[in-house]
């Protein structure tokens, strides 16, 4: 005869300041944690990536290489290799402690939006304006990509990957979910150019926002609404949204300075954190702890459930 | 190379290597282009250029200075044993061998020395320095200081002469007497004309009355001509400013200076005798003043003379002593006396000699009468426009002009119809009916017409044909005479064109605006043509008849009803071809082509609907199949969802509505079979594949190619035939089959495909050449073939346990159809 479980604690918003990072690299154009939430990668609009400390909020590297203003960037999970993509069409791969670029890839016919690695870092995944997703070896010393997924009828905007699925948002209002354990896609038409898509913790939904101003919360098996999270505003600007770190609440940029938490489950607005006035362009959100990461012009702003009783470090 | 001939009388000197003799036959030789044309050093190989050559500088043996020890500096060793020698370091150890060669920067050649050196050489040279100094600005630059402290050294050749008597400034050649010598002066001044300067020959001349007869002369020393290259920029004849002048401010100045010799040295080179003789030397000039004891110049104090004026108006007189006094007439009339006309004339200029021949005169030719009613103002026609006037008129208007504009058509009288004919005459239309059909009653229409129709019916099964055989077809009946009744058998072909044209133009995607225009030369007819074209377009199967003109004969209308079908055939638009490539899902009528694409995405506006009712799900989703490349898989640690599938990506299919496979008019197992291998059946995959359950209970391509009223093609034809055989053969040996054999096509209804086919040793004896040879693919059907007839002495077995699949299912063996037992 078990006990019942102790009634889970509130979760924690990440609404206090802890930290303000200027970057100095241009406008941030993203902001990503890494694979264990210790660092930070921002992409600046100079063609530079830095990679800082979270908890000190020092400069560690940077990464000079890209022809152009970085767009994208993600780590792999043993945090040796990171891989960005930029305006200028390439998706180079990096030795984060060196910081030498190990490839450069190119083959998009326009800039590319986004980019990620799967899960074990085998295959970086960067989609692009030009409409096309391409998987991209990194074992092999190919220059071309092993696949193509060229369906998508307009920019690539945001993708994400799981064990075996892509998440692929685009422009032409679609949200393709490439199943590569079935040999399936799945297309779910959401109208809207999508500007953000993303996996739920649990891979059992896929979240998606658009530019009507609306984040949509979709089971993944069946392409039904489970949730649909308005408020914000999202009319021009590529803008993130993500889960926090255990699915409670949905979260989104919003171009009116403002990150919006709402409850996953009621839909309802639980928090509208203001973060500064000009457009929040991209946020990320900690893999386990309460804890937020927002990208706003210049410079980037680290947040968390509790303000940081330790001598405050701004600057 | 001096070679002469001995074979001719004259005597050649040639120089240089002479060209190749040409010979006839031999063809041209093209020069070497200029990339071809390579430079090789004294051994043959190709030389490499240094410095310019190559962009930058590099020297001798391989970049060193021609050793391969480089500059290795040599060492000075001099010990008590062996003493060094002292080393003279010339300049030409330190060159190359180029430069020693005939381009080098010092070349070595076989030179007379200058012991040996003639001594006119160096007079010439000299002349030229002393010429070219006078030239230059600076005076006296060439060294003339050196030359008056050189030594005094004289060549071979002039010591000879001197050891033979010659002393400086004689010529050279035997002794004259003086008379001789006087004579040949002249004959040189005579001959030439050009001045030979001849030193001092006045003063000799002088002397000569002196000369005694019994003496001999040395030949006076001749200068040859200077033959001084211009080298510089000045006009002919300019020499530049002359020092002597300029300083002295006139030749006759006798200003002292330094270069009095030199003035004497050009003075006889220039050959100016009479200013070396009026001379005087010493001091001159009125700055001196004229001294107690001395007469006075007659230059200082200047005397006026009435010498020095004209006292005679008008000149001297004339030569002739005429005084401008002409010729009466009688002397100009008399012809061929050259001396009279030099009396008329007066005097002829000096080099000119009068004309042995007058010269002709022009004949004038006078300009033609006039007519007496000519006026001199030209007149223009108006211009028309032919476009505006009417033909009769423009035809008149170009027959009096008496030429015919080459852009106006040349229209026959048969390229004309009767209404144009009748336009051009002026002549009304006619009254009344036009067409014979309107004559007939309605009986007799209503039976043409059921034939029509009949023939109509008849032709659907042609238009199955591909759009090149259409225009093969077209183009066949083109040739064809003439349909002229409409029960014949080409008017049915002439239908069946009717309805091609039809699907061509009936499609949405055909732009009349495009359209190629083939009767453009006739307006009237290109109208009715584009009034066809328009119905056409809106699918109006009467579009033929109603759109061509009721008011022309019957057999124009025939005829020209033939040619708009042909030209909406042979120039239907392109998109329409192209868009006959795709299927269209409304055509219900060919049932074997028609399939709707598998991977296509449902209509937007239901979702677009569907998202604003927020109904997402299965509204919103579309699933497809999705073949991930398999290095992708296993870069995911995922197994391939479709292994031994080929495709990548989405499954694109290719319908072509006009394959071969449709000749041959395959059912749809044989699509089955086709798609088998792709598209095996991955687990749960969705319903949107094609069912494949209900196609196969379909009759084989086998069964139906004996319905089929004409096989397409030989080899159908010929496999109905081998069909039949085997039937019979089969009616034979097996004897309790109980079949009938009245008719093949009811035999092959109730047999499987399987039954159908004939034993593979006819296929064999037809196609293979050698048992052996066996393909791979078919090597299996071989050996069930085997199983079912071995030979041909045992029956056949048509029952269901032992048939084999179909043979379209058996290439390429899907697991869904094997299991299907056959039955028709």
């Amino acid at each position: 005869m078990a006990f019942p479980q102790p009634r889970p604690q509130v979760p924690q918003l990440p609404q206090h300041l802890l930290r303000t990072i200027e970057c100095q690299q241009g406008a941030v154009r993203a902001v990503r944690f890494n694979a264990d939430g210790n660092y930070v990668l921002t992409c600046g609009s100079d063609k530079s990536l830095k990679l800082w400390s979270v908890s000190r909020g020092t400069l560690l590297k940077t990464y000079t290489g890209h022809g152009y203003e970085v767009l994208d960037v993600d780590s792999s999970y043993d945090n040796s290799q990171l891989c960005s993509c930029s305006s200028d069409k390439t998706v180079i791969l990096w030795d984060v402690a060196s910081g030498q670029v190990t490839r450069k890839l190119r083959g998009h016919a326009g800039k590319v939006n986004c980019v990620q690695f799967n899960e074990e870092a085998t295959v970086m995944l960067s989609g692009s304006i030009d409409g096309t997703v391409r998987c991209w070896d990194t074992r092999s010393r190919r220059y071309e990509p092993i696949q193509i997924l060229d369906e998508a009828r307009d920019g690539i905007s945001s993708l994400k990957v799981s064990e075996h699925e892509l998440l692929i948002g685009s422009v032409d209002g679609r949200v393709r979910l490439y199943d590569l354990r079935m040999g399936q896609l799945h297309v779910d038409f959401i109208g809207s150019p999508i500007t953000c898509v993303c996996f739920s913790r649990d891979g059992q939904c896929t979240l998606s926002s658009s530019l009507d101003s609306t984040v949509r919360l979709l089971d993944k098996s069946s392409g039904e609404m489970l949730g649909e999270y308005s408020g914000h505003v999202n009319k021009g600007y590529k803008l993130d949204c993500c889960l926090s770190d255990k699915d409670t609440h949905v979260l989104s940029c919003s171009e009116d300075g403002h990150v919006y938490f709402w409850d996953l489950v009621e839909g309802s607005l639980t928090l509208k954190l203001p973060v500064g006035k000009a457009v929040v362009q991209s946020l990320s959100f900690h893999p386990t702890e309460p804890r937020l990461l927002t990208a706003m012009e210049g410079h980037v702003q680290v947040w968390g459930a509790e303000p940081e009783d330790a001598a405050v470090e701004d600057g | 190379n001096m070679a002469s001939d001995e074979d001719s009388d004259e005597d050649f000197v040639t120089y240089g290597t002479p060209l190749e003799p040409l010979e006839e036959d031999e063809p041209i030789r093209k020069p070497v282009p200029v990339h071809e044309q390579t430079v090789k050093d004294e051994k043959g190989r190709y030389k490499r250029f240094h410095g310019a050559f190559t962009g930058g500088f590099s020297a001798g043996y391989f970049n060193t200075v021609g050793s391969q020890e480089g500059w290795t500096p040599s060492t000075f060793v001099s010990s008590r044993q062996q003493k060094a020698e002292r080393q003279n370091a010339r300049p030409e150890d330190f060159m190359d061998e180029e430069d020693f060669s005939e381009h080098g920067i010092a070349p070595r050649e076989i030179v007379t020395t200058e012991d040996f050196a003639s001594e006119r050489k160096d007079q010439l040279k000299d002349k030229a320095r002393a010429v070219s100094s006078l030239a230059a600005l600076i005076p006296g630059d060439t060294g003339l200081l050196e030359e008056l402290i050189a030594p005094a050294r004289s060549s071979i050749g002039v010591e000879l002469l001197r050891k033979m008597g010659w002393k400086d400034g004689q010529g050279v050649g035997p002794r004259l007497k003086r008379r001789q010598r006087k004579q040949n002066t002249d004959a040189v001044k005579v001959h030439g004309g050009a001045l030979l300067p001849s030193g001092s020959e006045e003063s000799e001349d002088e002397d000569d009355e002196f000369a005694p007869e019994n003496v001999t002369f040395a030949p006076k020393d001749v200068v040859p001509v200077d033959f001084t290259p211009k080298v510089d920029s000045h006009g002919l004849g300019y020499r530049g400013l002359n020092p002597l002048q300029a300083l002295g401010g006139g030749s006759e100045s006798a200003h002292i200076n330094l270069f009095t010799l030199q003035s004497d040295r050009t003075s006889s080179l220039f050959g100016d005798r009479n200013s070396g003789q009026k001379r005087r030397g010493g001091i001159a000039g009125q700055a001196f003043g004229v001294g107690a004891m001395e007469n006075e110049d007659a230059d200082i104090y200047h005397k006026d003379s009435m010498s020095n004026y004209d006292t005679v108006l008008g000149g001297e007189e004339p030569g002739d002593g005429l005084y401008g006094w002409t010729a009466p007439q009688q002397y100009t009339r008399k012809k061929n006396d050259s001396k009279r006309d030099v009396v008329y004339l007066g005097r002829i200029l000096d080099g000119f000699t009068l004309a042995s021949q007058v010269t002709e005169i022009k004949t004038v030719y006078p300009p033609p009468d006039l007519p007496r009613d000519y006026r001199p103002v030209h007149y223009f026609r108006p211009v028309v426009d032919l476009s505006t006037v009417s033909p009769i008129v423009a035809q008149a208007l170009q027959a009096s002009r008496g030429h015919l504009s080459q852009d106006a058509p040349q229209q026959g009288r048969h390229s004309l119809d009767s209404s144009q004919r009748r336009d051009m005459l002026g002549e009304t239309p006619l009254q009344g009916p036009s067409s014979v059909f309107e004559l007939l009653g309605s009986k007799d229409r209503e039976r043409l017409n059921e034939i029509r129709s009949v023939a109509k019916e008849q032709n659907k099964s042609v238009l199955n044909l591909s759009s090149a055989e259409d225009r093969a077809a077209v183009v066949a009946s083109s040739t064809a005479p003439q349909p002229d009744s409409l029960t014949s058998p080409a008017k049915t072909q002439a239908s069946s064109e009717t309805q091609m044209a039809l699907n061509a133009w009936s499609g949405p995607t055909a732009d009349a605006s495009k359209t190629f225009k083939p009767f453009q030369k006739n307006p009237q007819k290109q109208a009715r043509y584009d009034l066809y074209i328009n119905k056409l377009k809106k699918g109006d199967k009467e579009a033929l008849e109603s759109s061509l003109d009721s008011s022309m004969t019957e057999w124009e209308r025939g005829r020209e009803r033939d040619e708009f079908v042909r030209a909406a055939v042979l120039y239907k638009p392109s998109n329409s071809s192209l868009s006959s490539r795709f299927t269209r899902s409304k055509n219900e009528d060919d049932t074997d082509s028609v399939e709707v694409t598998r991977d296509q995405e449902n209509d937007v506006d239901d979702k677009q609907a569907a998202v604003k009712m927020k109904m997402f799900g299965k509204l919103t989703r579309d699933t497809f199949e999705w073949h991930p490349e398999k290095l992708l898989c296993k870069r995911f640690n995922v197994p391939d969802p479709y292994p031994g599938s080929s495709t990548v990506g989405m499954p694109k299919i290719k319908r072509d509505k006009y394959s071969v496979f449709n000749f041959l008019t395959i059912t749809d197992s044989s699509h089955v079979s086709r798609e088998g291998p792709s598209a095996s059946k991955p687990p749960g995959s969705s319903t949107t594949l094609p069912h494949l359950t209900p196609e196969v209970n379909k009759k084989s391509r086998w069964d139906k190619t004996g319905k089929v009223s004409e096989p397409k093609d030989p080899l159908s034809a010929f496999l109905s035939e081998t069909r039949s055989e085997v039937s019979v053969a089969k009616q034979i040996e097996a004897g309790a089959k109980n079949q009938t054999d009245s008719s093949h096509a009811s035999e092959e209804k109730e047999e499987d495909e399987e039954e159908v086919r004939p034993p593979m040793d006819l296929f064999k004896a037809i196609f293979a050449s050698s048992s052996d040879e066996k393909s791979s693919s078919s090597s299996e059907e071989d050996s069930e073939e085997e199983e079912v007839a071995p030979s041909t002495s045992e029956p056949i077995q048509i029952s269901a346990e032992t048939l084999n699949p179909p043979v379209s299912a058996q290439i390429t063996p899907a697991p869904d159809i094997s299991k299907v037992p056959g039955i028709i």
